[in-house]
């Protein structure tokens, strides 16, 4: 076995630097193509979209790391600093999404509804339209009122708020006691990493869907529900994490860096974008499922939307991109353990994502007729894109690529499945 | 005529075990079979074992199950007794999802238990064939064809020198539990 450099250290520097500089700027100038051209509805729906994946890629980041520790798996402990990276961008993931949703809350638009003339907020018109709530208002919704209890806007930001805060410290103090073993070595920070994460899970697991009914849900919020709804949302969290730190390890290992790891690493995570594939398909389908049987109008009217002529071919293709790519591409065992077939099919996955998210905000925003593919989708992708690799490459160009005194590193660098 | 057909050295430990095989294929010795009571990892790659054509097996036999709950399900639900239920045309394709995944899990999961069994000689009944008991419990073994490889002193020594607790020299290749 060749020797191992316990200090190499990621170079941020170059065409990464430059590309995704370029990146964010390519995102601002869409932002403002789309406000100046008046579409700031649909611009502020791609902003929540892709705010809401960057968050959501960052959080995928702790959880892998907390579950590794809750586990005590020693395989990934060598990969571990890719995740820990996504950890520390979470707080400014946090604050973009924080930001945006804010903002577009407390920010209007006019539309014409019936002959008059109203002020929409930009995100979450259905139940933060003011009046929407008061009765004998022009603009008075009885399902919302009903749901109001919950559903206000100090209640909602205080949710949000504390739910990132939380993570976003779990995320930070994880990656604290990583560091803090490098130097001191021994056991007291893997134990404290433990408890946290056992601490972390719980919380994650209660609030995580509380989050996505408030985030994205409640977009929809006149009629539509569904229980399931943040567990679906969980699985695309989960697997379109996994399918990025795969990207991030065989882009990292390519460009020269992190030459322990090995295919097995490859076919471990390779495992598990194939296997969380299909426990997204299964909620998504389970979802389906029981609202087609059930067929209560509550619950049809998602599908109703996402069945206009407008959204029916992106509807089949997210099914297409998420679940018969990677179960086709990645069933043989040496796909998975070819870096190539690896990473294109998690570019595949992740572009799903991008359009399962899109399938969740567009129809409850901008509508059927304001849906759009275009400069500013495309534009707000990849500022986002370049606004996380900028950030998640900075992070992870700090600490060396190793956390050399990792209790399992030795089990990780000789892996092998 | 010397009439060995099998050498087998014995190990009390797998290090030592993979020691002599590499000092075996050193020597040019070929291997007929190596056997352990636990896996081994990077035994296959060492051993030059081709892979595993079960999850070719496991595939058809799910593509089988998924084609005949659908079938199945057709037949029973639009051509021979079409219900209505709860309003739903008859060949409501949803319906049909969970019973035809169910179905390729079942056809995959039996279907690779008896294609393993099949492949491995496997059935109630049979008397199990074994070339060293203990290798079943705490011992590992590697077996030499003594028929394709001459020298049988120099296979002792270098079983012996890579750390062997026994050395076996066998006239039947197979020993019983009866």
């Amino acid at each position: 076995m060749k020797a191992i450099n316990y200090d190499q250290q990621f170079e941020f520097s170059g065409k990464a630097k430059t590309y995704s500089l370029i990146a964010i700027a390519i995102g601002l100038l869409a932002i403002l193509f789309g406000l100046l051209t008046g579409q700031t509805e649909r611009i502020f729906a791609n902003l929540l979209l892709m705010s809401y994946y960057f968050a959501c890629v960052c959080m995928a980041g702790v959880l892998f790391c907390a579950i590794q520790y809750v586990s005590q798996a020693g395989w990934s402990s060598s990969i571990l600093r890719v995740p820990q990276a996504f950890a520390k961008v979470l707080p400014y993931a946090s604050l973009f999404l924080i930001a945006i949703i804010t903002i577009g809350l407390f920010t209007n638009h006019s539309v014409i509804e019936e002959g008059k003339k109203i002020f929409e907020p930009n995100l979450y018109a259905q139940w933060a339209t003011k009046g929407v709530t008061i009765k004998g208002s022009g603009t008075y919704n009885a399902e919302v009122a009903a749901k109001a209890g919950y559903l206000n806007i100090p209640f909602f930001l205080a949710r949000l708020v504390i739910f990132l805060i939380l993570y976003s410290i779990i995320g930070l103090m994880l990656v604290k006691y990583s560091r803090k073993e490098d130097e001191l070595g021994g056991m007291s920070n893997y134990n404290k990493s433990f408890g946290i994460s056992a601490v972390f899970l719980a919380i994650f697991g209660f609030t995580y869907p509380v989050f996505a009914f408030d985030a994205i849900m409640s977009l929809e919020a006149h009629y539509y529900f569904s229980t399931l709804f943040g567990w679906y949302n969980f699985a695309a969290m989960w697997v379109s994490g996994l399918a990025l730190i795969a990207l991030v390890v065989i882009i990292l290992r390519q460009n020269g860096y992190m030459d322990w790891v090995t295919e097995n690493h490859l076919h471990d995570m390779g495992k598990l974008v194939f296997a969380f594939s299909i426990f997204w398909t299964y909620l998504w389908f389970a979802q389906l499922l029981l609202t087609y049987y059930a067929n209560i109008p509550e619950e049809t009217v998602y599908y109703y939307e996402r069945w206009e002529p407008e959204f029916k071919p992106w509807f089949w293709l997210n099914i297409v991109l998420n679940f018969c790519s990677p179960v086709l591409l990645l069933m043989s065992r040496d796909a998975k353990r070819a870096p190539t077939v690896l990473k294109y099919v998690c570019i595949v996955v992740l572009c799903g994502h991008w359009l399962d998210y899109y399938l969740m905000v567009m129809p409850g925003t901008v509508g059927a007729e304001g849906r759009g593919f275009g400069v500013e989708e495309v534009g707000i992708a990849l500022g986002f894109v370049g606004l996380f690799t900028f950030l998640m490459l900075n992070a992870l160009s700090k600490v060396s690529l190793i956390p050399k005194k990792h209790p399992f590193l030795e089990e990780s660098l000789n892996h092998h499945i | 005529m010397n009439s060995t057909k099998y050498i087998l050295g014995i190990f009390d430990d797998p290090d030592d075990m993979m020691k002599g095989i590499d000092n075996l294929k050193e020597k040019g010795i070929s291997i007929y079979d190596v056997f352990t009571p636990m896996p081994i990892h990077g035994i296959e790659n060492k051993l030059g074992i081709k892979e595993s054509r079960l999850p070719i097996a496991a595939f058809i036999f799910g593509c089988t199950g998924c084609t005949v709950a659908f079938c199945m399900l057709y037949y029973m639900l639009v051509h021979d007794w079409p219900m209505n239920i709860g309003g739903k045309p008859h060949f409501a394709v949803p319906d049909f999802v969970p019973i035809c995944f169910e179905w390729t899990v079942l056809f995959s999961s039996f279907g690779m238990v008896f294609t393993y069994f099949y492949s491995n000689h496997l059935f109630p009944g049979r008397t199990p064939r074994v070339m060293d008991l203990r290798a079943t419990d705490d011992r590992f073994v590697i077996a030499i064809n003594a028929k394709t490889n001459y020298d049988h002193n120099q296979i002792d020594s270098v079983l012996k020198s890579a750390g062997a607790v026994e050395i076996k020299h066998n006239d039947r290749k197979y020993i019983s539990y009866e």
